[in-house]
Parts: structure tokens; C-alpha cells; sequence
């Protein structure tokens, strides 16, 4: 009887195990089957055109592919510097007292849902913008701040960890011999934890890209490339966030679905790459 | 100036800057959460949890039905969730083990799932159940043996309560099996080897042994994954949807706080979006409240 339950235990929760991989693997076949008749009509072609017009059956997603880089770029060229000024400062300069309150509500808005980041930027950013620069303070430059902002914890708290995991030893030595903390900092801690801080980079670009709500609010979701950078433009995300609940026919349906595709396939490439060259597991 | 005067100096200016940068990323912080304490507090009343939604103007108009949808949707996805979570993550640690290839793909799947775009998972969902029109439907479901296997007859055609389920759920799993696998390996081997002498099978061994030993680690991952499903938007746009009404049928649309906000918050009406940060209040409180408790319990973990 035991032998029994014991061998029922073990093939339940293996399967139960697969089916994690069974879900990842039907994600990429079901949107595959379901883009395919635009993969079809469009080919390679939908990737490079820029018109999307639904009324005329046409659709191109290199608005929303444009859209979709010029967002997370500019997002990550702002919050970079500051994410690793915010972990140098928790990790280093800090007083005791400060390190521990400052770095636990850090991380505490990295778990504030995006919709409300979103919301924040909707509400109290696009009117500044819009006084600033005129036009609708909905786009591009929008975008990128309010997904900076939103990124911005995650990315200092990983950066900060990798950062902490500088032995003190090490950083005590070159204290010794008469290093300022910024040296300690530029030869000894960077460098020691520089594959955890690219690691943390380059996943958080990779949630970046794929974030909806806090960009839906602020984008605008105009399928044209932006010739300023405070034009209403697009992103993947955005456009399925909009468009996919009204689609009514086929193609414009498909059309979606390879947008969702293309999406998930840059973004699992982009946290693949994070995690096998530069975040190895086990080293917390 | 000489060296050590220069060495020094930039050494200034590098403790400057990075202060102040901090001091900016830490001010836009606060300044979202002042935003959504002040917009919440002003919000709230009782009539939000007396009422159900109403168009705008009326005075007798809440968040009822968002509140309950929003708890049902949570909840039955955490019981569907947390168990499957903690069975594969008991995979993982006692019979895959570090070693094992099948067990460590599984663990960077998870991983990449954990960062993947949840947009992407509710578009998932609603090719594979509400969708009608679906490539998948027409060639597969509706004509071979698959059909009988598949969501599709009973839920297809229309938005559903159960839809954002499976979709939160989806999200939900990696995150605790991934917990549920780091808690149980810290569990000591002398454990295990202490209750098989005592002649307990394996299945006994990992559920009366080796998960009681990690439960407070692995509720702490509980948490985190409730806590990270309760704030997801985006797969719900498409599935579970929303409804203005209170309704708790799980094959009908369902109101969620999140997608209540989204839509109350792009209203051009003040109230409507009044509504809208006291449902982005009550949200982030909760959420927040989750992820403390997830603190102090591996705190208290930790002190032992």
C-alpha cells in the first residue's frame, strides 16, 4: 500500500511539475497557431510596415516594435544611473540606521502594482509634461519616465543585493591601503559584482518591455512612428492592452496575436540571456 | 592640486551624486505614495462598500462588487495555485534534487515565467478558452478526440470568471514553486533520515516532515505570490473582464479591483475616478500588508 502511495505521490507531483513546462510550452504554440493566418497573409513584412489600419484588413507592427524599444530605452537610460546611485548609497554610503528603513520601502514599492504607477503618471505627470512641452503630455517621453519610475525599485533592490555581496574583507583591504570609498567602489565593489548588476539590468529591461498598465495610461496608442519624443506612439503591450477586447475579425485578431508573440519571444529571449550569462542560480 | 587632493574630491562629488540620485528616485517614490494616500483616504467612505457600481452622478455608487470579485478571483486562484505550487516545488527538492536536468529546466522556466509579460498569459487564456473564433477551435477542439479534453464548449463565446483564474494561476505557480523548492532544500538531510528510520515512506516523509520543517518559509512565498497575482491587471483585461454589478458566477464576466480602476481611472468622470483611487488605495494597502507579514515571518524565522 505504501509503495503504491508512494510511487502515486511521486508521478503526481512530477506531472505536476511538467505541466509548468506544458503551460510554457503552449503559450508559444497556441499564439504560433493563432498568428499564423497573419504570418500568412503579411509574412515577414508585418515586422517592417508601419501601417495599421484595421478598417483596410492591413496591419504592421513596426510602430508598435519602434514603440516598444524607444519606451524601454529611454526608461532604462534614466533609471540606470539612478538605480545603481540608489544601491550605491544602500550599500555603501548609507548610515546603519538609514540602510535598513530606506531599503525595505524600496522594496516594498517594488511590489506596488504597475496599474497604479500608471494611474500616478495619468493624473499628476501628464499635466506637468503637457505645460512643458505643450501637446497632450501623452507619448513617448510620458512613457519612458513613468515606466523609469516603475522599474526603478526592482532594479535598485537587485542592484543593491548584488552589490552586498562584495565580501567585507575584501573592501576592509583596499580601505587599508588607503583607497577612498570611491575607489573601494569603482575597483573593488563594481567590479566584484558586475555580472549581478548587468544581470539585474538587463532582467529588468526585460519586465520593462513587457509592461502594460503603467504605460497604457500614458502612451497614447498611436500606431505611427514618433518623430518627437513627446508624440503619442505605441508599444506592443499597449496596443494589445487597447485593441484586443474590440477586435471582431480575423485577421486583425491574428494580426494581435503575433504582436503577443513577438513579444513573449523578446522578452523570454531577453530574461534567458539575464539569467544564464549573468545571474548563475544558488548564489544569494 | 595633487593626486590625493583630486582622489579625494571626486570622491566628494561621487558621494554627492549618488546621494542625490538617490534622494530623486526616493522622492518620485513618495511622491506616488503621498499621491495614493491622500486621493485614497479622501475617497473612501462607507457607501464604497455598500454599493455596487452606478453610472456617474449618482451618489449611491461603491466598490462592492469590485471588493468581492476581486477576493473571489484571489481566492480561488490561491487554492488551485498554492497546492500545485508546493506539490511540483516538493518535486523539485526531494526527487529532482540540484542535479537532476529535468528539475533544473524546470526551475529556469519558472524563473523566465516569473518575468515573463502577463499581458502575453491573458491573451494565453483567452485563445485557449473564450475564444470561438480561434485557428485552435475550429482545427482542434471542436473536431477530434481533443474536445473532450478541453474548456472550450462550456466556457467558450464569452468572458469568464474562471478565464482570469486560470490566467492569475498560471502566474501564481512558478512564483511558489520556485519558494516552495529554495525552503524545502534548506531543510536538514538528518531530518529526513531521521523519519526514514523510523520506516516512513517517502510521501509521508515529505508531507508530514520535510514541508511542516519549511512551512513558515514556504507560507512566506504564499504570500509573495498572493500578493504579486492580487495587483495584476493586464491578464484580466481579456478574460475574466469586468461587470458593473455584483456577480458571483465564475462562468460570467467579473469584476476585478484592478480593472475596475483602470476603467474608472481613463473616465472623463470625477467620481468615477474618485472611485478609482479608492480602489488603487484598498489594493495597495493589501498588498503591501501581504508583503510585510511575508517579512516578518521570515524575520521571526530567521531570529530562531
Amino acid at each position: 500500500m505504501n509503495k503504491f502511495l508512494d510511487k502515486f505521490f511521486h508521478l503526481s507531483t512530477l506531472s505536476i511539475a511538467l505541466l509548468t513546462l506544458l503551460v510554457t510550452g503552449a503559450i508559444f504554440g497556441v499564439l504560433y497557431l493563432e498568428a499564423k493566418p497573419a504570418m500568412d497573409a503579411f509574412g515577414f513584412d508585418f515586422l517592417v510596415s508601419s501601417k495599421w489600419a484595421p478598417n483596410l484588413e492591413k496591419f504592421g507592427a513596426f510602430p508598435a516594435i519602434v514603440g516598444s524599444i524607444l519606451s524601454t530605452a529611454l526608461a532604462m537610460f534614466l533609471a540606470i544611473p539612478l538605480a545603481i546611485g540608489v544601491a550605491i548609497f544602500l550599500s555603501e554610503i548609507a548610515p546603519a540606521k538609514l540602510k535598513s528603513p530606506v531599503g525595505v520601502s524600496i522594496e516594498l514599492l517594488a511590489a506596488i502594482p504597475s496599474v497604479i504607477y500608471g494611474m500616478w503618471g495619468l493624473f499628476y505627470f501628464v499635466p506637468i509634461i503637457r505645460d512643458l512641452f505643450g501637446g497632450l503630455g501623452i507619448g513617448l517621453l510620458t512613457a519612458g519616465i513613468v515606466l523609469a519610475i516603475m522599474i526603478l525599485p526592482f532594479m535598485a533592490a537587485v542592484t543593491r543585493d548584488a552589490m552586498n555581496t562584495t565580501p567585507d574583507i575584501l573592501k576592509e583591504s583596499a580601505y587599508a591601503l588607503g583607497g577612498t570609498k570611491w575607489d573601494v567602489i569603482k575597483d573593488v565593489v563594481i567590479p566584484y559584482a558586475k555580472a549581478g548588476i548587468i544581470g539585474a539590468t538587463i532582467l529588468a529591461l526585460g519586465r520593462a518591455i513587457g509592461e502594460t498598465m503603467a504605460v497604457t495610461f500614458v502612451m497614447g496608442n498611436v500606431h505611427k512612428i514618433p518623430l518627437l519624443i513627446t508624440d503619442p506612439a505605441t508599444s506592443i503591450p499597449v496596443a494589445l492592452a487597447n485593441e484586443f477586447a474590440e477586435a471582431d475579425d480575423g485577421l486583425y485578431f491574428s494580426s494581435l496575436f503575433y504582436l503577443a508573440l513577438v513579444l513573449f519571444v523578446i522578452s523570454f529571449a531577453i530574461i534567458a540571456f539575464a539569467k544564464f550569462a549573468f545571474l548563475k542560480r544558488g548564489r544569494q | 592640486m595633487t593626486h590625493t587632493e583630486k582622489r579625494i574630491l571626486v570622491n566628494k562629488l561621487v558621494m554627492i551624486l549618488s546621494s542625490l540620485s538617490a534622494a530623486v528616485g526616493i522622492a518620485f517614490l513618495l511622491w506616488i505614495l503621498s499621491v495614493l494616500v491622500i486621493n485614497g483616504i479622501d475617497a473612501i467612505n462607507w457607501n464604497i462598500f455598500i454599493y455596487e457600481g452606478a453610472p456617474p452622478g449618482y451618489e449611491e455608487s461603491g466598490l462592492k462588487h469590485a471588493l468581492i470579485g476581486q477576493l473571489i478571483l484571489i481566492g480561488v486562484s490561491t487554492l488551485i495555485g498554492v497546492p500545485l505550487g508546493i506539490l511540483a516545488g516538493a518535486y523539485l527538492s526531494e526527487y529532482g534534487g540540484l542535479k537532476s536536468k529535468l528539475a533544473n529546466v524546470i526551475r529556469d522556466i519558472s524563473d523566465i515565467m516569473m518575468s515573463a509579460p502577463s499581458i502575453v498569459i491573458g491573451v494565453f487564456v483567452y485563445a485557449m478558452i473564450i475564444n470561438r473564433d480561434s485557428f485552435l477551435y475550429d482545427n482542434w477542439f471542436s473536431q477530434n478526440i481533443w474536445s473532450g479534453l478541453s474548456f472550450s464548449p462550456a466556457l467558450a463565446g464569452s468572458f469568464s470568471g474562471w478565464a482570469g483564474i486560470i490566467a492569475l494561476t498560471i502566474i501564481m505557480v512558478p512564483i511558489i514553486l520556485r519558494t516552495t523548492d529554495d525552503m524545502l532544500q534548506l531543510v536538514p538531510t538528518t531530518l529526513r533520515e531521521a523519519a526514514f528510520a523510523l520506516g516512513a515512506p517517502k510521501y509521508k516523509v515529505i508531507l508530514q516532515v520535510v514541508i511542516r520543517g519549511a512551512k513558515t518559509g514556504i507560507l512566506t512565498g504564499v504570500l509573495l505570490g498572493v500578493a504579486r497575482v492580487s495587483g495584476e491587471t493586464a491578464p484580466l483585461l481579456f478574460t475574466s473582464f469586468n461587470d458593473n454589478f455584483l456577480n458571483t458566477d465564475l462562468s460570467e464576466p467579473i469584476a476585478s479591483l484592478t480593472v475596475t480602476m483602470f476603467n474608472y481611472a481613463t473616465s472623463p468622470y470625477e467620481d468615477w475616478q474618485k472611485l478609482g483611487w479608492a480602489a488603487a488605495f484598498i489594493l495597495s494597502m493589501f498588498i503591501l500588508g501581504l508583503n510585510i507579514l511575508g517579512r516578518l515571518l521570515l524575520h521571526t524565522r530567521k531570529k530562531k
